[in-house]
């Protein structure tokens, strides 16, 4: 592949790019899953190709191809010189990029067993087993199960001299449980919704979650919401389990710390953010106890890389120090607007799409409380999670998110089951009311497939590290029930 | 583009290849630009050409399904033994009957040359027009332009035999002037329908309007909702209820209320994968022709679509509504109308006394299905209508309501309609828009 990347770098070079990178990409991926007893789809995909990168006359350009011959890689890169000439004819700021030192290596997360390599009725099994538990609950009416799996092979070579390969497996499941009665459905997941969890890791990640151990709970629970009563609409403490925690944090942390959302580059889609550059190392994000940092470094994370798609390094780096907003997520181009070095967040989804600032492992640290105590020590209250919902604003300001379940917290003990339960906020006000985090042992990194972004669009896998947390002052239950509006 | 002989050939040899009982191949491949645009100047401008190959492998009821994007011959014999070896393995569905038999095809014409050979300098020029007419207006732009071609094409061994090449194009843009925001879109099939100019105006007008934004007080407001914001609504519908699938599996706000009065008598929604004021295609991807759907007529609920795992399970044959892959979504409409009226915009605006002005939704998302209720913000020009003017504008506000509610309550409808991505629809005004929260901006 070195010829083909050499090739690529060499062409755009004549051509007269100022900077050239090439990426040459091959992700397979299977997927599993069964729905009601029966096996639902059974899919395996393979997808490769190269993307080449180019600044010339100081604007980008990018094209890619399916056929990885040297002909066409030629091709592409005569391509996308032409197109980065054509951004340049509209008047423009000139690319300047952050310095980086140059690298070269191969590199591979290990894992302990190949789920590729476990047999299909073996992973099909396990699924048709932890389904039929679902079933065995009158109430339900839908019951699935599901895996997924994805290796990542990558090549990333530029004209500054780097030469990385870098291969990752990743892999996750998870389980639903669907009640439906008249007028009425509800749903209950495990270990998260929307698939599950996933982790940088093999099949032993899946077959710890004891999808089959925990079926029949969760089928109980859906069947239990649909006779619980509405979630009530007021104000109180709020209690986050893990998983709706680890959304909160992607959706109103995450998201907000993309150097290139705050500098206007999502600005027609996804939006904007409100962190704004004079807010750095000055804005009062969150509580003293909140701390957050990007870590693409930790292993098992979603978000977790040796290098980033523009060949910088791994790195941890603090976002919120003791509820102050400190640091970004950035690029080689935005950090050199801020006078910094890359923080190595740039990522693309495939050898077909343009690196974007992507979350890595956008973690809340842990605190010195448990679940436990959290409750004991609430007086009036809510204990919620497990994501239905989810919408923000453009800024990432003003959220609103529902979760799958939600107990009534009276006096320190957790009390009646609510159905739909939504909860609504402000960004900061919400994380400035964080007044106490679960500790180490509670605290779980959970990943995310699917964090979706760009045009064209892109999902990132990412991960968020989060123990159970407690807000004050929330407004939960957006929706009145029947009897409140009836007061 | 590689042409049908071509791309039919590809298929028929994964057809060839395969000793499963039934198989089904498809192919979409093609090449695609964009170029996006923020702080009016060009920070994106992607090319890719890509393809793939998908393969329904049917041992009995037992089904395996697998793709590639790779089209040499090795990589056909692999994707095959794939999706068979992925069938053999797999459990029987006892609800499988069969592939999809033939059926004739409409031709339509989904395709236009200028469209795919607009290249990267036309895209740059068109922008620097949208850009140019911002700056005279006080605005700056960000947002998108899109062009390219899809082949796309199905066989099975029943005898599907189908193709067909389609181009589309896409304008999309968010202006800002100060505090204030403006949005237009525009989609074709054809290059040349777009304006960039016009475009420009529209969103660039509103940002301007937009500037100073005042809160308002959440609660129930009578709404002018402009036809950005009505698409969204109604493919927020087709995700909750017009899948069979969902009605098989009584998740759908459609089950057991077949006959019966969901909205008001002035809604009517049908899916018409055929008809040009949209963005037609002639078939599914089963290879199955598109037939018009009527899903709800003067606010009754009257059919859900249909692919051909649904519609045998029903007795019934496939309406042509497949979206693909493993089939483990359901069917889903791609070509909605919604009914337009008799009224214009002006007209909603002179006849609201106190009430809000939307452009577009932010995040719009599903809270309950049965209910219909969603949530979301306003964005890119929301506005205070009192005493028939729009007088000023207003923060984004969130709202969490019902669609098959505010349907119900429908004053006036546009007589124009927009085409947008997935659904040709009108403005309308409605009563008691609930609003349950307000952003700062």
């Amino acid at each position: 592949m070195k010829e083909l990347t050499d090739r690529a770098l060499d062409k755009v070079r004549q051509l007269g790019a100022s900077y050239g990178d090439i990426r040459i990409v091959r992700r397979t991926n299977e997927s599993l899953s069964t729905k009601n007893g029966k096996v639902e789809a059974l899919e395996s995909s393979t997808d490769e190709g190269f993307g080449i990168r180019v600044v010339a006359d100081g604007a980008w350009g990018f094209a890619s191809s399916l056929e990885i011959t040297p002909e066409e890689v030629d091709r592409v890169a005569e391509l996308a010189v032409r197109i980065a000439k054509a951004s340049a004819s509209v008047e423009h700021e000139p690319v300047k990029l952050a310095p980086v030192e140059p690298a070269e290596g191969r590199f591979e997360w290990e894992i302990k067993k190949d789920p590729f390599e476990i047999p299909i009725e073996e992973k099909i099994s396990l699924l048709l087993d932890a389904d039929h538990i679902i079933q065995q609950t009158p109430e339900i009416k839908v019951s699935e199960a599901s895996m997924q799996f994805w290796r990542t092979e990558q090549i990333f070579a530029s004209t500054e001299g780097s030469y990385i390969e870098q291969v990752k497996t990743e892999s996750g499941a998870g389980i639903e449980a669907t009640a439906v009665s008249e007028g009425e459905v509800q749903k209950r997941s495990y270990p998260a919704s929307f698939g599950g969890d996933f982790a940088t890791a093999g099949y032993e990640f899946v077959e710890a979650w004891d999808l089959v151990g925990n079926a029949e709970r969760v089928a109980k629970e859906a069947a239990q919401l649909l006779t619980a009563p509405q979630c009530p609409s007021d104000t109180r403490a709020l209690i986050l389990e893990g998983s709706m925690l680890a959304l909160q944090v992607h959706e109103s942390c995450g998201h907000p710390i993309e150097l290139d959302r705050v500098f206007g580059t999502e600005a027609s889609y996804a939006g904007t953010s409100f962190l704004t550059p004079e807010k750095l190392g000055n804005f009062k994000y969150g509580s003293d106890i909140v701390n957050i940092v990007a870590d693409a470094t930790i292993p098992g994370g979603l978000g977790s890389f040796f290098y980033d798609d523009e060949g910088v390094p791994a790195q941890c780096v603090d976002i919120i120090d003791e509820g102050v907003f400190v640091g970004y997520l950035t690029s080689r181009e935005t950090a050199e607007k801020l006078g910094q070095r890359s923080s190595g967040a740039m990522r693309a989804d495939g050898w077909n799409r343009i690196p974007l600032i992507r979350m890595t492992n956008i973690n809340l640290m842990p605190g010195d409380w448990t679940l436990d105590e959290m409750i004991e020590d609430t007086k009036r209250g809510l204990y919620a999670g497990t994501v239905v919902s989810w919408s923000i604003d453009d800024m990432r300001l003003n959220f609103q998110f529902a979760t799958e379940f939600a107990y009534d917290i009276e006096d320190g003990s957790l009390g009646k089951l609510f159905k739909n339960a939504t909860y609504t906020g402000i960004t900061y006000e919400f994380w400035g009311n964080c007044d106490a985090i679960a500790g180490e042992d509670e605290w779980h990194l959970w990943g995310i497939p699917n964090c979706g972004k760009g045009q064209p669009g892109q999902a990132a896998h990412v991960g968020h590290g989060v123990a159970p947390a407690r807000f004050q002052n929330v407004r939960i239950g957006v929706v009145e029930s029947q009897e409140e509006s009836e007061e | 583009m590689l042409g049908k002989e071509k791309v039919l050939e590809i298929l028929n040899k994964v057809v060839e290849y395969s000793n499963a009982d039934m198989t089904e191949a498809s192919i979409t491949i093609g090449e695609s630009s964009l170029t996006r645009f923020a702080n009016s100047f060009i920070h994106q401008n992607v090319f890719e050409k890509n393809a793939c190959l998908a393969v329904r492998a049917i041992i009995g009821k037992r089904i395996g399904y697998a793709t590639t994007n790779k089209l040499d011959d090795e990589a056909i014999c692999s994707v095959v033994k794939k999706a068979v070896a992925f069938a053999q393995h797999s459990a029987e569905n006892p609800d499988f009957v069969s592939l999809p038999h033939p059926k004739p095809i409409t031709p339509i014409d989904t395709y236009d040359q200028q469209t795919a050979l607009f290249g990267p300098e036309d895209r740059a020029s068109a922008v620097a027009q949208l850009i140019s007419e911002a700056r005279k207006q006080g605005a700056s732009a960000a947002g998108l332009l899109s062009n390219g071609y899809q082949e796309f094409a199905v066989v099975n061994t029943l005898g599907v035999n189908a193709y067909n090449a389609m181009t589309r194009a896409r304008l999309s843009t968010v202006m800002t002037s100060d505090s204030g925001h403006g949005f237009a879109e525009q989609v074709s099939q054809r290059i040349g329908d777009l304006n960039p100019i016009s475009a420009a105006v529209e969103a660039a007008t509103r940002a301007v309007r937009g500037q100073n934004p005042v809160k308002i007080e959440p609660g129930e407001y009578d709404v002018v909702l402009l036809p950005y914001a009505v698409e969204e609504m109604v493919i927020l519908l087709a995700d909750l209820g017009f899948s069979a699938l969902a009605v098989q599996e009584g998740r759908s706000f459609m089950c057991g209320k077949f006959g019966q009065q969901i909205t008001g008598k002035n809604i009517t929604i049908w899916d018409d994968g055929l008809d040009t004021r949209g963005l037609p295609r002639p078939f599914d991807a089963e290879g199955v022709p598109k037939q018009r759907v009527d899903l709800i007529v003067k606010g009754i609920a009257n059919a859900v679509v249909y692919d051909s795992y649904t519609a045998y399970k029903e007795g019934k044959e496939s309406t042509g509504h497949s979206i693909g892959g493993p089939g483990t979504y359901g069917p889903f409409p791609t070509n909605l109308f919604l009914e337009p009226g008799d009224s214009s915009i002006d007209e909603m605006i002179a006849s609201t006394k106190k009430g809000i002005f939307v452009t577009r939704f932010h995040y719009t998302n599903t809270i309950h299905p049965i209910l219909t209720l969603f949530t979301g913000m306003t964005r890119d020009g929301t506005f205070l209508i009192e005493d028939g003017k729009i007088t000023k504008p207003v923060k984004n506000l969130r709202f969490t309501d019902s669609i098959l509610e505010r349907f119900s309550n429908v004053e006036m409808i546009s007589k124009d309609t927009m085409r947008g991505e997935w659904a040709v629809v009108p403005a309308i005004k409605a009563r008691g828009f609930r609003f349950t929260g307000v952003t700062e901006f």
